[in-house]
């Protein structure tokens, strides 16, 4: 065999031997949680309220205060993460303004998450006075997410034909008009799948979330009431040693929960291609 | 279909006058001062080879040019003596009344209908009157049939105009600039992706068009020029080099360059 004939195999091989490798991982790390603590999960347990510290009862405080909280950070950094991408897109030119902009979200997006959760805490609880409550929870997400908003939403608008948008304006239609009906028409699948990454990410979020919006397991009544997450659940059960099998159960949930927003997401695109494509 | 004739102006005067026009992009001169004018309700072709600027004329006439990165026009471009590049004209009025073919057919991502819709709804309000809606599905109606489209498609206008065939999207593009009711169309090429049958439908329907509208078509083919132009220009470098009616140009040109462009000993 001859030396290219040959590093073309190693090649073939290690890039199978990594993509498999990481598929085992992901599914290990799936299978594992699932196993541990799918047998805590019925509808019990995804009904009722925690007991005695959550040593007994279910988490349903802490699904709907999961859900409450990435919905409330999606609508805030929806607007604003695609509208300054369509601005960044279709209203500047690149210089060093739009750079520096783009810099900046680039740095965002690589910050941890507890350095959020810091700000989150300084900045909406203690300096606006929202204290620990939904409220302060989801607009330190949404600065979480952003970056990445407006980076897949650029990208996607972007990718939308420059001639689409010289149509759109050689008959008379303004950049507004033409941003309005056409480019986001059409860039909104690479849209969705910005948010509902974010959407997930917000979902499994932990260390911006427990300074932010506290741990109250009470159902919340309005945006300034505390809420704990199934992330932050699990984090206390796990942690004080409250319940090891209502920790995994935790677990087992929210993994489930990001699964589902995962697969949905795929779902919504491939009916939004379809009909378009018709 | 009631395009408007140009108000107070017989067939044969000028639409369109062009005066010392210059476009460059940066450093680069495109057009080099090119100075002529377009009969109302006539067809003038734009000949010439590639790199002469031609579509650079053709998208000064609606002010498509200014939407490249440092692109400088001098000169002045009166449309019923208006000049277009005043201060005070307002390029989005403008191209209400100029429309614009381009070379690739082009539809938008939706249906058929919405494709033809697309320029007039900009004018409607949020919520149109159900007169307006009547009115609308027979502009769409005209429109189609203006371009020798409609029986082609009258069954499916709810498809996607993407699923059209490249003759079919391009008589779809021609619609849609007609369902603006320009006073001037512009026509970048418009047959140069098309095979031979749907070039004669698209010629039909300009030959038919120019009763209504005046039509400025850039061609690269100096047989269709020759077919469907009234007038014919021929532009080489950046230059007007000579223009004059059809026949001259191509039996009698004055000038060498456009005897050689035009006999195909070049281009």
């Amino acid at each position: 065999m001859n030396a290219h004939k040959l590093s073309q195999r190693v090649a073939v091989a290690l890039l199978g031997g990594a993509t498999l490798l990481t598929l085992a991982a992901v599914a290990f790390v799936i299978f594992f949680v699932l196993e541990k603590g799918l047998s805590q999960v019925n509808l019990e347990f995804l009904l009722s309220k925690p007991r005695d510290m959550g040593k007994e009862g279910g988490i349903f405080p802490a699904i709907a205060g999961t859900l409450f909280l990435s919905l409330l950070a999606i609508a805030a950094a929806l607007p604003l993460g695609v509208g300054t991408a369509v601005y960044l897109a279709e209203y500047t030119r690149e210089n060093g303004f739009t750079r520096a902009l783009r810099f900046g979200t680039d740095c965002l997006a690589g910050i941890p998450s507890i350095i959020f959760g810091l700000f989150g805490y300084i900045f909406f609880v203690t300096t606006l006075r929202m204290g620990w409550s939904l409220l302060a929870g989801a607009l330190t997400l949404a600065i979480m997410v952003l970056p990445t908003i407006i980076r897949s939403s650029e990208e996607a608008i972007r990718s939308v034909p420059e001639s689409w948008r010289e149509v759109s304006l050689s008959v008379g239609a303004t950049r507004w008009e033409t941003v309005r009906k056409v480019v986001l028409p059409s860039a909104l699948p690479g849209i969705v799948t910005g948010v509902m990454l974010s959407f997930g990410r917000s979902i499994g979020e932990t260390a911006a979330v427990i300074f932010t919006a506290g741990s109250s397991f009470r159902m919340p009544r309005g945006v300034f009431d505390s809420v704990r997450t199934m992330a932050v659940h699990f984090y206390i059960l796990a942690r004080e040693g409250i319940s090891t099998e209502k920790a995994y159960g935790t677990a087992a949930v929210l993994v489930m929960s990001v699964l589902a927003v995962n697969v949905l997401t795929y779902w919504l695109m491939h009916r939004f291609i379809a009909r378009r494509a018709r | 279909m009631s395009g408007p004739p140009s108000p107070g102006r017989g067939l044969g005067s000028a639409k369109v006058e062009v005066k010392g026009l210059r476009v460059s992009f940066g450093r680069e001169e495109a057009l080099r001062g090119v100075s002529i004018d377009v009969a109302a309700n006539r067809i003038l072709g734009v000949i010439g080879p590639a790199g002469s600027a031609k579509t650079t004329f053709l998208r000064a006439l609606d002010r498509m040019n200014e939407l490249k990165i440092g692109c400088r026009t001098e000169g002045s471009v009166l449309l019923d003596g208006e000049d277009i590049y005043l201060p005070t004209c307002d390029p989005v009025a403008l191209r209400k009344r100029v429309g614009m073919v381009f070379a690739m057919p082009m539809p938008l991502p939706m249906s058929v209908y919405d494709n033809v819709a697309y320029g007039p709804r900009l004018r409607q309000g949020r919520e149109p009157s159900p007169k307006a809606k009547v009115d609308l599905d027979e502009l769409v109606e005209t429109s189609l049939k203006a371009a020798f489209l409609w029986d082609e498609v009258k069954d499916r206008l709810g498809g996607s105009g993407l699923m059209l065939s490249g003759g079919q999207q391009q008589r779809l593009c021609l619609a849609r600039t007609l369902a603006m009711r320009p006073e001037l169309i512009l026509l970048d090429e418009p047959c140069s992706g098309l095979d031979p049958i749907s070039t004669a439908r698209i010629e039909e329907a300009l030959s038919i068009l120019k009763e209504r509208y005046t039509i400025v078509l850039v061609t690269n083919n100096t047989k269709q020029a020759s077919r469907v132009a009234d007038e014919t220009a021929f532009f080489l470098m950046g230059e007007l080099i000579e223009t004059g009616p059809t026949a001259r140009i191509f039996l009698n040109p004055s000038d060498r360059r456009t005897e050689d462009y035009v006999t195909g000993r070049f281009g």
